[in-house]
């Protein structure tokens, strides 16, 4: 009955969206008030039926209902309640469903915040965003029904694939989908603004913190992922280059150019025509990773499940939302009246070479993801596209981005002089040479690049907090001066530093960690030992164990330093019992210099077992950098200038609001 | 500066930064991809020795050998051609006999494979889908399990 509830609303959902989608748009064209004013308690009623409809799918999984195919596929009783849940959108339908979901909580905002829109720009807005409601609930019920029944029922479920059974992956797709569906946000903005053919800081105003959650929670999400493929695949990769996750990386490089240009609309009122073009191309990006993902048509470690039928769909999807977008984008882009005038040397130049470097990336990017499926149809021959392509090409242009940075962030809006602020920075640049060199000390072998890498992490962590010291005047005030001065700064430059000094220390973890990571690999019997980075990895011999749904073998490792034992690892091999799969446990010893990671391999003929063992140096500040790059999306967003909404009841109508 | 000699500044930067781009994807593009290749399409010589591949295929039953250390020997079949492949390391946990693998390395002048990692995906049921197609060419497909079987992680 709840299943057939959870179907129902769905189709109750996808009524109500069209009538959001078509009732605005004639109202806001017709200029009829009552028209207009129907968008808002649509897409909260369009919302509050999705999200019973999934809360329906939820009870389903949760009860182990094995009458509904979808739940039988992906789960069984045996389960942890954590996975139960999470495996509602551990599967192809639950995940639309879930995408639908948050884009029916993004219409519903627009609904409840944006009443100081326009009402015509807002009728606007929520008509777009329902039409990419509509799409997607009509690909959900004609394709991908989470709801079909499986008769006669199963008495139990085939369960969810084991190295899916895991924490960070648990909330790595809500976390995704959250920063894909929140570009639509953008994009419906985007659009809107074309349609309506008029656009002011206002629109910057509201897109912004819009699109720097999206960020935000993309950012967290790409990490998990990263965190999690590099504990859970046992050999501690962090990031592959896979064409998966560079579906998920795109839409990151187009969405960190987004907040970027964005704020030099809000504060300059200029690159209006390039923000409305980065925004429907983020939000084309999130839908072509859709697709990519969904349809099969790349090779990938990790895809889902191979249907042509719905890749076609999402496929034609796609094609009228970008092409639709980007012939309106055609046609209505000149008649955006551009805005301020600013010097090429200057923070609205900064910014500039910011997006330049940014898109351009994304376009290597897309390339290298692309390339492959072109080259195939146009002469048959398959090729992948590995980490040597994204090395020379993506590596190379993020070189001048970081090294920009600290020097952007000096630079005054409308005009600057670059001399002026490379001597600002005299002192940053002589701490990071020292970094370089330092480095250069320590560890003497390993890629020449390595240490200016690192000094080039050093140059953006360092240039931010002395950015930071240089607007409260640290070395020329008194202390009182300093503190107020500190405390009036806006939230916002703080989310800014934070955020720039967060790719300062991703940018030294990766480089660390790949330039200097070390391997060994070694049959070992019990009591045998390998030496790795100065420990010493004795293997102990196995026992085995029983978890909550699986039968493990533990491989027992003493770590010893310098002769003294100081440390007991786990490393196990898990049969999971349904389905009947492998998935390795790596033991991990973290540290402030690196992780030692220790793996149990296959048992070989002797009785000895195959061990691996690596250290992976200061790899954790990869993911410690990507947090504080999100607490410093969370501090701007507490900006109080940048509430959601924030043009102001007062400047409602205003075309111009003075800033 | 009037705004067309703005608007020109900036059409620079972008061209400057789109052509450098487009130059390293070039090059990129020439070292820095992997061929795919089947069992068969070895044998009939399309590739060399010494040239970097991936050899996609299924393992093929009863030829696992596991030899001193980490060192292991199988053949990697389409049915049509076998092609011995040595690798030594850590095997991934979904290898076994009968299951399709995608294995990255060289050939040796003697036409035997020496592979510098192999990968299975993280799902039972998963065949790379080079190896399904060139499976389903020669007409030795055969599928495991359901055709709607395959999910396997959302990475998405």
């Amino acid at each position: 009955m709840i299943v057939e509830i959870g179907h129902f609303a769905l189709v109750l959902a996808t009524v109500i969206a069209v009538v959001q989608l078509v009732v605005p748009a004639i109202g806001a064209t017709t200029r009829n008030p009552a028209m207009m004013a129907i968008g808002g308690p649509a897409a909260l009623t369009q919302a509050l039926l999705v999200a019973i409809s999934f809360a329906a799918l939820t009870h389903a999984y949760v009860t182990s209902d094995f009458s509904v195919e979808n739940v039988y596929i992906n789960s069984h009783s045996a389960k942890p309640m954590l996975y139960k849940v999470s495996g509602v959108w551990g599967n192809h339908e639950g995940s639309m469903l879930l995408w639908v979901l948050i884009l029916a909580i993004f219409g519903a905002a627009v609904a409840i915040y944006g009443d100081n829109l326009p009402d015509t720009f807002r009728a606007r807005v929520l008509a777009v965003q329902a039409s990419i409601g509509v799409a997607f609930l009509l690909f959900i019920l004609l394709t991908s029904n989470p709801f079909n029944r499986l008769v006669p029922a199963a008495i139990e479920g085939r369960g969810l694939n084991p190295i899916l059974q895991d924490p960070a992956l648990a909330f790595h797709p809500p976390f995704l989908y959250v920063g894909y569906v929140g570009f639509s946000m953008a994009f419906s903005f985007a659009v809107a603004a074309l349609w309506e053919g008029r656009i002011d800081a206002a629109w910057a105003r509201w897109v912004r913190p819009w699109t720097l959650a999206a960020w935000m929670s993309l950012t967290l999400g790409i990490a998990m992922g990263s965190w999690w493929a590099y504990y859970e695949l046992g050999w501690g990769g962090w990031w592959f280059w896979d064409p998966v996750e560079n579906a998920s990386f795109m839409p990151w490089l187009a969405g960190t150019a987004l907040i970027h240009s964005a704020v030099v609309m809000e504060k300059r009122e200029a690159l209006k025509v390039w923000t409305i073009l980065l925004a429907i191309l983020a939000f084309s990006l999130s839908l072509l990773g859709a697709f990519l993902v969904r349809s099969g048509v790349l090779t990938s470690v990790h895809s889902f499940a191979v249907d042509p039928k719905r890749g076609v769909v999402i496929l034609v999807i796609m094609s009228i939302f970008v092409g639709g977008a980007l012939l309106l984008y055609a046609f209505r882009a000149s008649e955006l009246r551009t805005g301020g005038l600013f010097q090429p040397i200057s923070r609205e130049g900064a910014l500039v070479l910011n997006n330049v470097l940014l898109t351009t990336a994304t376009i290597t990017v897309f390339v290298g993801t692309l390339y492959p499926l072109a080259l195939e149809a146009f002469n048959g021959a398959k090729i992948s596209v590995g980490p040597p392509y994204f090395n020379m090409t993506f590596v190379p242009l993020m070189i001048p981005l970081l090294l920009a940075i600290p020097v952007g962030t000096m630079l005054p809006w409308k005009r600057g002089d670059l001399f002026a602020a490379l001597q600002r920075l005299t002192f940053v640049a002589v701490l990071s040479i020292a970094a370089l060199l330092a480095t250069f000390a320590i560890v003497r072998r390993g890629p020449w690049l390595a240490p200016v890498t690192i000094a080039i992490g050093a140059w953006v962590m360092i240039g931010s907090v002395y950015d930071w010291l240089s607007r409260i005047r640290a070395f020329e005030v008194g202390r009182d001066e300093m503190f107020r001065r500190a405390r009036n700064l806006p939230r916002s430059a703080y989310g800014t530093l934070l955020a720039h000094f967060g790719v300062g220390i991703m940018v030294i973890g990766i480089t660390a960690t790949s330039a200097w990571q070390t391997e060994v690999i070694k049959a070992v019997k019990p009591g045998e030992s390998l030496a790795i980075a100065g420990y010493e990895v004795t293997f102990r011999g196995t026992a085995p164990r029983r978890g909550p749904n699986y039968q493990e073998t533990v491989g027992l490792f003493a770590v010893s330093k310098g002769g003294t034992p100081f440390l007991e690892l786990e490393g196990t091999k898990r049969l999971y019992d349904a389905p009947r799969q492998a998935t390795t446990e790596a033991a991990i010893h973290a540290s402030m210099f690196g992780d030692l990671y220790v793996v149990l391999g296959d048992e070989l003929s002797d009785g000895g077992y195959a061990v691996r063992a690596y250290f992976h140096p200061m790899v954790r500040l990869i993911w410690i950098g990507s947090i504080v790059m999100s607490l410093g999306g969370i501090l701007s967003l507490l900006d109080r200038r940048l509430r959601v909404g924030a043009p102001t009841r007062a400047r409602r109508r205003e075309p111009q609001p003075a800033e | 500066m009037t705004r067309k000699q703005r608007r020109g500044t900036l059409l620079a930067v972008a061209i400057a930064g789109v052509s450098a781009a487009v130059l390293l994807v070039m090059f990129a593009l020439r070292d820095g991809v992997d061929y795919f290749y089947t069992p068969t399409r070895v044998m009939a010589k399309e590739v060399g020795p010494g040239v970097s591949f991936r050899l996609g295929g299924l393992v093929a039953a009863g030829s696992v050998k596991r030899g001193e250390g980490t060192k292991v020997a199988f053949d990697v079949t389409d049915v049509t051609a076998t092609i011995p492949v040595v690798f030594e390391g850590i095997l991934p946990d979904l290898f076994r006999e009968g299951q399709g693998i995608i294995a990255i390395g060289k050939l040796e002048p003697s036409g035997r494979f020496v592979a510098s990692s192999v990968l299975a995906k993280h799902d039972e049921n998963y065949m790379p889908p080079e190896v399904a197609k060139s499976l389903k060419e020669q007409g030795v497909w055969q599928h495991v399990g359901k055709p709607d079987d395959t999910k396997s992680a959302p990475k998405q």
